[in-house]
């Protein structure tokens, strides 16, 4: 039945992939994207990967949406009709395509318990997990401990990339005026589409709780900074959606949006330093206390605050410059 | 079986190549960049169908459960931070093609090189 249902969803990806791309409506396109992630999430958790289908279904449902809607607001809903069809692309694409089924044959059936990428380090952490870390979730101790120095660079990408939005989108006008829309008033949001904001006012603290228990709960449940940041931040572009941008940057001013986004990836470094300052290497959370077990969770619980108040930070501050940015239609 | 075992791939193969194709096809940068999210996920999903085991569960220990497999934590974690750092990097070129707009007037990647051309 589970394999019925898995082979029934991949097809929704492909069939939904091909809409994407075939619709000429941009917003069509964006709208079947986030259904495309859903269905991905679906996928993911079908395949026992609960932690990542959680972090998609929030980012990719819920975040990317949003961006691509905002990006569309300000160029064009539409794509121009294309002249011919491009044969030279479709052969490439075929011919690739054809390469790459060919490299299938080679791989180890699904579920395959002896595929090579079971045999490495893989038995190792789900072994030494509760030995060495104590708590149940091995993704949460992976992410957090054992790969830390991956994890730490993929906050700093995401640093990166919010600077590179922030610099990008200010343009001609000071940094300091980003969140600022240059002339016009704020539309208000939805102030008068009762319905939506009623009901979408009444789900922004259940959004919000169930955020803080992924970041919290994400030692012993599928969960942690990544996913929590995405939800909480949710939450609150739900509310400037709702409210206007202008009410949400009353609720979270500009320095503390920015502040986020520092403040997270400093946290995480500093952990880091800490643990250096204390003896040990970089990143060891065993010397943060003399229980060398409660060290590691002491360790993981706060680089995961500081991945949560990052990742947070970081696509509101995203968010914001796209909706500051003028209509120029 | 054999070949139901495979489909996970193929379905990475078809979803990888859309998305190539609208990087390489299409003339609208909004779309290249949508062709770029589809081609990243499909590279998501062929990483998560990697780390299935038959019979296994979501790498959670579970306390007293005897002889019990768990799928793969390593390639979750991999995917789980690259979702985020993916929707940053989209994020990045969203804003890009908007300063394309204003400055060109048009999103469609061949109207903006004519433009450079007469330029």
């Amino acid at each position: 039945m589970t394999i019925l249902f898995a082979v029934f969803l991949l097809t929704m990806l492909v069939i939904t992939a091909i809409a994407i791309v075939r619709t000429p409506d941009l917003f069509a396109a964006v709208m079947l994207l986030g259904i495309f992630s859903l269905l991905m999430a679906a996928n993911f958790f079908v395949l026992d990967a609960a932690d990542v289908a959680l972090t998609e279904a929030a980012v990719g449902a819920g975040i990317s949406t949003v961006l691509f809607l905002g990006a569309l607001a300000l160029t064009a809903a539409r794509e121009r009709s294309s002249l011919a069809p491009p044969r030279l692309a479709l052969v490439v694409v075929l011919i690739t395509a054809a390469t790459v089924v060919y490299a299938t044959f080679d791989k180890p059936a699904l579920g395959d318990p002896n595929a090579p990428v079971h045999q490495h380090v893989a038995p190792w952490y789900l072994e030494q997990t509760p030995v060495l870390i104590g708590i149940p979730n091995v993704v949460t101790a992976v992410l957090g401990s054992f790969r830390g120095y991956d994890t730490l660079g993929e906050v700093f990408v995401v640093f990166a990339a919010a600077i590179g939005v922030l610099f990008v989108l200010s343009g001609d006008r000071p940094l300091s005026a980003v969140f600022r829309p240059k002339d016009a008033p704020s539309t208000g949001g939805l102030k008068h589409h009762l319905i939506p904001r009623i009901v979408g006012k009444l789900l922004i603290p259940f959004i919000l709780l169930f955020g803080f228990y992924v970041q919290f709960h994400g030692e012993y449940g599928p969960g942690g900074g990544f996913q929590a940041g995405a939800i909480i931040a949710a939450a609150v572009i739900l509310y400037a959606v709702l409210e206007g941008e202008d009410r949400a940057l009353v609720a979270l001013p500009e320095p503390v949006l920015k502040g986020l986004v520092a403040g997270g990836a400093l946290l995480y470094t500093a952990v880091g330093l800490v643990c250096m300052l204390l003896g040990g290497n970089f990143l060891e959370y065993s010397v943060l206390s003399a229980d060398a077990v409660f060290g590691q969770q002491l360790g993981i619980i706060l680089i995961e605050a500081g991945v949560g108040v990052a990742v947070t930070g970081v696509l509101l501050c995203i968010f914001h410059a796209f909706a500051a940015r003028d209509n120029p239609a | 079986m054999q070949i139901l075992g495979l489909y996970n791939y193929w379905v990475f193969v078809a979803l990888l190549m859309i998305g190539f194709y609208a990087v390489i096809a299409k003339d609208n940068l909004i779309k290249k960049l949508i062709g770029l999210s589809i081609f990243q996920a499909a590279v998501f999903l062929l990483y998560i169908s990697m780390d299935k085991v038959e019979g296994g569960t979501a790498p959670i220990i579970q306390p007293g459960a005897v002889d019990q497999i768990y799928s793969n934590p390593l390639p979750q974690v991999l995917i789980l931070t690259a979702i985020v750092v993916g929707i940053s990097t989209t994020a990045l070129g969203l804003a890009i093609v908007v300063r394309i707009k204003e400055a060109y007037d048009t999103i469609e990647e061949s109207e903006a090189a004519a433009m450079d051309r007469e330029a």
